[in-house]
């Protein structure tokens, strides 16, 4: 089943894309104004990624961000959750680290996470990202879907606006 | 091994009956225990407990029993609707990519004036 997301005036503002392309994959797309060498220290050096991997409207900070990043490298990143004693950790391996155009790495977080693969290539001084999340299998897709682990409480209350006129 | 149902198809099966559809619009008003539903769908307290176990079961409705009453309300995990949900996965990645930027921003600054430094 595809489920194309529809570029509203606000994804065309920022650029990013979704769709997934399968079931058990999913696409994003977005293009940084800047050389690919930059864009690629930017996901690899761990003072950079600190600076932009938590999501803003989240309300999560990230205090922890272990990043090795080489072929078979583990990282490690920590957020302090708003009302959790403990910060949530999300942890994987490095499949592949082909600087400065390919990263892969493991989500395993849960036990049936994705392989995440980001491909960067520079045009004319921009850096064009494609991210590949590929589940295990269709049940794992459809199990993320289902789940909270974006976390998003708020959007996960707006949604349920939609979902319920969708269900009458 | 996940053992997982399609979670769509649960949240399907779950929608097919038109007295569950019903109990949600019921509990988008407000809450309420399912004494209180079965009395207003004209059902027996057993036959309204299996309904709203299916939608527990999907997700849609969350129960919490507090003292002999069980009270029901919206299921924090909604119908998965998938396009809901790409959107959501896709600001997630869209508001990293915005911080991103400026990160971009700043290093190809740095590198241009580090360039001009050692230019001259």
């Amino acid at each position: 089943m595809d489920a194309k997301v529809a570029n509203n005036p606000a994804d065309i503002k920022d650029g990013t894309t979704t769709e997934r392309t399968s079931d058990r994959e999913l696409v994003v797309t977005r293009t940084f104004n800047g050389p690919v060498h930059l864009v690629f220290k930017a996901w690899t050096t761990p003072e950079l990624l600190m600076r932009w991997w938590a999501p803003e409207s989240f309300g999560i900070n990230l205090v922890g961000c272990e990043v090795d990043a080489r072929t078979g490298g583990r990282y490690r990143f920590a957020f302090d959750v708003p009302g959790q004693p403990e910060p949530m950790a999300f942890v994987g391996t490095y499949l592949e680290v082909t600087p400065p155009t390919r990263l892969v790495w493991t989500n395993e977080e849960t036990e049936e996470g994705s392989v995440t693969t980001a491909t960067f290539e520079e045009r004319d001084g921009k850096t064009h990202l494609v991210l590949h999340d590929l589940y295990p299998s269709k049940d794992a897709l459809d199990a993320a879907l289902a789940s909270e682990s974006t976390g998003g409480w708020t959007e996960q209350f707006d949604q349920l606006d939609i979902v319920l006129a969708s269900a009458k | 091994m996940v053992q997982y149902q399609s979670h769509l198809d649960t949240s399907f099966a779950a929608l097919s009956d038109a007295t569950r559809r019903g109990v949600l619009d019921q509990l988008v008003q407000s809450d309420a225990s399912i004494t209180q539903l079965a009395y207003l769908f004209g059902m027996t307290l057993t036959g309204m407990k299996k309904h709203v176990s299916v939608l527990e079961e999907a997700g849609l409705v969350a129960t919490r029993k507090v003292g002999r009453v069980r009270t029901c309300r919206l299921g924090a995990r909604t119908l998965a609707d998938e396009a809901a949900w790409i959107e959501r996965y896709r600001q997630v990645w869209a508001e990293r990519f915005n911080a991103l930027d400026t990160v971009v921003e700043e290093l190809k600054q740095q590198e241009e004036s580090d360039g001009r430094e050692s230019g001259e």
